[in-house]
């Protein structure tokens, strides 16, 4: 548990990590919460010369409402998100995701930022985010720029995000009323990441649903959504989630481990689908 | 017994544990320390063709640097066995050599190769990157029965189908005939997982040599100093024993993998005499992962004869055991006399017979685990007992009472002599069955189950009854199985001048509370507060002698070796009191820590009497002064603890995810000291028990990597896999020690596997599923339905 040594540099803003990021390049990674470099520096599968911490920026730790968006910074704690009133009105999926995190020690500690920009394909927050319809806001050399998190996550344990870039912001359409919002899990038993993660959000009106996300964490090498439920759901009333359902998962790519192999993911995310859809048209109503 | 023994006293040794002033041995920091850094063998079987080691003694820091000839070339040739089982023809045990570190060539992922020391230990890492090591790999096995077949990979050029011995107990032609001539044969395919112990702490060593005294200490995380003293200096180093202090202080739990002897442990203390300086090893989770112990590991076919009117005639047992790819200290004795002797179970089975192969491969050696054979022998048993009663049609309680050996007490009836080489001391089996039938309301659990059926919630309901071997163990019977250790105990009682008391004690503590357990005891008898008692272990230059601390022998053996000590303190003292006093000895009572002339108000207190043994200017002629004794107390039979547990689950069909809803057990450890700790054991032990069933498992792939090789995919059980646990006891004294007690470490852990297994199985029935192996993921159980429906 003893990584390679390497210099550590506390910026005092944004604009000075960028510079140091320009400076290191490849030898540097930015450290937040630290939940998922420093475990992997331990075991010296990454032995970066540089790290950069932003986790004591404060000028990208808040929640805000902006308009009709909600604005998270990117080094918001998993627990400042799920204790967030606001985020729990206006975003439940993410609050739900962030609840189900690592264990209480976790939360307190990992970003949002870093969790994403980590992109690991059992993380909770990348299937509420693309549930959610969020963009990421990314600040690098050139200026600041926007991504759906559609395009965001592209496959085991990478992003859009470019090396000389750094995430400020995540933010979500304020939830309409007559949308719900829900994330569900399968934790491992061990590492209590999620074997299959749904995230589902309905809108129902006049018992039809509408505007259907469902979104899996933990099924493929990146988090994705499954248009195929979704199609057969809209315009639908919610008789038609246990056939919208066992539609999940067909098209995707599906990991395999000797906790969970292709046959039982797939059989689990249909499981999961249902279920969150169910809870997701009672919370919409 | 007076009023302090049967009290839950609160343990005397949390304060210093839950407020982080617990001293274990890598807060141990010595005058010009260093550390080592051990390279492990990333491949399972591979011949190693050079190691360079220049860049690695070049780097910043580094003091030196061996490898596996530095020690061959000095004449040591490896770790000793304690335990030999010959082949059944009468060849002796195959004991090929297991090198402190490899030479020529790695056998496991783990294996050590290299040791690199320097000023500090991320030095001594950073160096270790740099040691080349050209390898050539070979095939690996890692199948304990696929290791026995004709072309495996072979590990030793001398152990042909890599087997060291094999076994067999109890009348073979008898089980054979039983079985042809049942009404019904139940028979099992059972897998026995391989587990990974996963003690709190780390092991740690520090070796230090005194050039000045010409004399060696080593430190170590061990559960064993006395025993580790001696393997360490006549069997590997080759060192006088009376020069070598092990001390193991504080030590953060060990389930039986601490137990052993160590290559780190030899490394460090040959090591620091190169150098001439202390040199420290601390492993990281990633190295207990692969270097410590590993338990359980067999495959097993079990045969269970029945007659027409559901008796029990007959069981045939035959297991593969995997050893690993080397001889751990006492892993002979696990699957064989720890296994085979307790296939008689609770019942009356007259006919009885176990074969055992053991077989090498290339995967992390393993020993004693948590019960120790007992688990993998009560699992075996108890999943044919539940199975038999369900292809029977009969209810499982029922079955199990119509075939329990009948009550006795081991006093006024005598033991049960099994078929299987033992005899129990004392048990009373119906009475836990039926009292923990009784808790659950076992009636109405089974109506609560056909109701949830229509439902579509599928509970299922386990059982398990289970007797253990404890109290480890009469030496000249262990001596003629095979055993190459006495296994009594020791412990001193010192009567300080105040009346305060030290107790030496050769059982050493790694979570079981023993100096308060202990100090119950001492203070019973004593008269005298526990707040004046310290028990003192884990030094073997302090005390006497121990043969450790397994088995739930601690008390049984460790604490009996107390009591004669205490024997000896009172009557030396009541002599002293009789002195003072003017009386003879047989007019004086000894209670509540003062002699007393019978029917007189004269008395005198006990600190007085120790007192006076200092300063014995008014004292009985011809006596020594002093108040100071050490007994060896070497039991005369196990103990046998028993009883029953029901397990209570919910399966959800749609993900396969089983819920642990309740959990009863009815255990009769014997006399109890301490309930509250013998709840704690029980509590540590189901929890542990459920994590077998359910969670964990040690997986290699066919190369023999552990894929399961950190908590990322190595599934302990956590507070909220368990309930809260519904227990009960029942007290049949053991008749052979003078506490009556029998042990409870184990227990737990023992009955708690079947049960669940059994309940999951239960659970399934509406689908039709017979069997699932263990641990019971959530794939498996979905899998089950699946192939059954």
């Amino acid at each position: 548990m003893i990584p390679s040594s390497f210099d550590y540099h506390r910026p005092a803003s944004v604009d000075e990590a960028l510079g140091l990021l320009q400076e290191h390049g490849d030898d540097a990674k930015l450290l937040a919460g630290g939940h998922s470099l420093l475990p992997a520096m331990k075991l010296r599968l990454s032995a970066p010369g540089h790290l950069i911490d932003i986790g004591a920026l404060g000028d990208l730790n808040y929640i805000k409402e902006d308009g009709d968006h909600l604005a998270i910074g990117a080094t918001t704690t998993h627990y400042q998100i799920e204790s967030s009133d606001l985020v729990q009105a206006k975003a439940s999926v993410l609050a739900q995701a962030a609840a189900v995190i690592g264990d209480p020690q976790v939360r307190n500690v990992g970003t949002i930022g870093g969790s994403i920009a980590h992109a690991d394909p059992a993380a909770d927050y990348p299937a509420a985010l693309l549930a959610a319809d969020a963009t990421i806001q990314l600040k690098g050399p050139d200026g600041e720029r926007s991504i759906d998190a559609v395009d965001f996550f592209i496959d085991l344990y990478l992003t859009s995000l470019q090396a000389d870039e750094i995430i400020t912001e995540v933010r979500l359409p304020a939830q309409a009323s007559g949308r719900g919002g829900v994330y569900l899990k399968f934790p491992h038993p061990a590492s209590r990441f999620a074997v299959v993660g749904v995230a589902a959000v309905v809108s129902v009106d006049g018992g039809s649903c509408s505007n259907v996300r469902v979104a899996f964490n933990g099924v493929a090498n990146a988090a994705f959504r499954d248009s195929a439920v979704e199609n057969a759901l809209n315009g639908q009333t919610a008789d038609a989630i246990s056939a919208a359902g066992d539609l999940a998962a067909d098209s995707a790519e599906i990991l395999s481990d000797n906790f969970a192999g292709e046959d039982y993911r797939k059989h689990l995310a249909k499981v999961y689908a249902k279920r969150a859809l169910v809870q997701a048209v009672q919370a919409a109503q | 017994m007076g009023d302090i023994i049967g009290q839950s006293v609160k343990r005397v040794e949390d304060k210093r544990f839950t407020t982080g002033k617990g001293r274990f041995t890598d807060d141990i920091v010595l005058p010009r320390m260093t550390f080592a850094c051990i390279l492990l063998s990333p491949h399972a079987h591979a011949l190693i063709k050079n190691i360079d080691l220049s860049a690695a003694k070049a780097a910043p820091g580094v003091v030196a640097a061996f490898v596996g000839k530095d020690l061959q070339n000095a004449g040591i040739v490896g770790l000793p066995v304690g335990w030999q089982v010959d082949f059944k023809n009468g060849d002796q045990m195959k004991e090929p050599a297991h090198p402190v570190l490899a030479v020529d060539k790695v056998r496991y992922v783990g294996d050590g190769v290299a040791v690199v020391i320097a000023e500090t230990k991320e030095q001594a890492r950073d160096a270790a990157d740099l040691v080349d090591i050209d390898y050539e790999v070979l095939d690996a096995v890692v199948d304990v029965v696929k290791a026995t077949q004709d072309g495996a990979p072979q590990l030793f050029d001398d152990v042909p189908n890599n087997k060291p011995f094999d076994w067999g107990l109890g009348d073979a032609e008898a089980a054979d005939a039983a079985i042809a001539n049942a009404s019904h044969v139940t028979t099992l395919n059972i897998i026995n997982q391989r587990l990974i112990p996963n003690a709190i702490e780390p092991r740690v060593t520090i070796g230090d040599y005194d050039e000045a005294r010409d004399k060696y200490t080593l430190y170590t995380s061990s559960q064993n100093p006395h025993v580790i003293r001696l393997l360490l200096s006549a069997f590997v180093l080759n060192l006088p024993e009376h020069k070598v202090r092990v001390v193991s202080p504080d030590v953060g739990g060990g389930f039986g993998s601490k137990i052993f002897h160590y290559a780190e442990e030899a490394l460090v203390v040959w090591c620091a005499k190169q150098i001439n300086r202390p040199v420290k090893w601390t492993a990281e989770r990633s190295d207990s992962f692969l270097t410590d112990a590993h338990g359980r590991d067999h495959a097993t076919k079990a045969e269970l004869a029945i007659d027409g009117e559901g008796n029990i005639t007959g069981l045939r047992v035959t297991t593969h055991a995997n050893m690993g790819a080397y001889l751990s200290t006492f892993a002979p004795c696990v699957p064989t006399y720890l296994y085979g002797t307790l296939l008689q179970g609770l019942y009356t089975t007259p006919a009885v017979y176990v074969d055992v192969t053991a077989a090498f491969s290339n995967t992390t050696p393993v020993d004693a685990y948590r019960g120790a054979g007992r688990p993998e022998a009560t699992y075996v048993l108890e999943r044919l007992m539940d199975t038999a009663a369900r292809e029977l049609g009969m209810d499982p309680a029922e079955f199990r009472l119509k075939n329990f050996i009948p009550p006795f007490d081991g006093v006024e009836q005598p033991g049960y002599e099994t078929q299987v080489a033992l005899v129990y001391d004392s048990g009373n089996y119906h009475a836990v069955l039926n009292k923990v039938l009784q808790m659950a309301d076992y009636e109405n659990l089974r109506k609560e189950q056909e109701e949830g059926r229509k439902n579509g919630r599928y509970i299922g309901i386990g059982f398990s009854t289970y007797i253990e071997a404890c109290g480890i163990a009469p030496s000249a019977v262990v001596g003629s199985l095979g055993a190459r250790a006495g296994l009594f105990e020791s412990a001193g009682v010192r009567v300080q001048p105040t009346g305060k008391v030290s107790v030496f004690v050769g059982s050493h503590a790694h979570g079981q509370g023993h100096e308060t357990t202990f100090s119950q005891v001492v203070a019973d008898r004593l008269g005298i507060p526990i707040a004046d008692i310290d028990i003192v272990h884990g030094d073997t230059d302090i005390v006497p002698f121990g043969m450790g601390t397994y088995g739930s022998r601690s008390l049984a053996v460790g604490g009996t070796a107390i009591v004669k000590s205490l024997d000896k303190v009172v009557e030396k003292a009541t002599q002293i009191a009789a002195h003072l006093l003017e009386a003879a000895e047989e007019d004086l009572e000894f209670s509540d820590g003062q002699w007393t002339v019978k029917g007189t108000d004269q008395s005198v207190a006990f600190a007085d009497v120790a007192l006076t043994a200092y300063v014995p200017h008014n004292y009985p002629e011809g006596l020594e002064p002093g108040l100071d004794f050490t007994s060896f107390y070497d039991p005369v039979n196990f103990t046998f603890p028993f009883g029953a547990h029901i397990a209570v689950v919910s399966v959800d069909p749609d993900t396969g995810q089983v819920k642990l809803e309740r959990y009863f057990g009815v255990d009769d450890v014997g006399n109890v000291v301490n309930p509250m700790i013998v709840d704690g054991q029980l509590h540590g032990g189901i929890t542990q028990g459920v994590g077998q069933a359910l969670l964990e498992g040690a997986i290699y792939d066919d190369n023999g990597q552990l894929t399961t090789g950190s908590y990322m995919d190595y599934a302990l059980p956590r507070a909220d896999d368990v309930p809260f646990f519904e227990l009960g006891r029942e007290v049949t004294p053991c008749p052979h020690n003078p506490l009556g007690v029998k042990g409870a470490g184990e227990a737990g852990t023992i009955g708690a596997t079947p049960a669940v297994i059994n309940a999951v199985i239960d659970a399934l029935q509406p689908f039709g599923v017979k069997d699932i192996d263990m641990p019971a993921t959530p794939q498996r159980v979905w899998q089950a339905i699946q192939a059954a429906s």
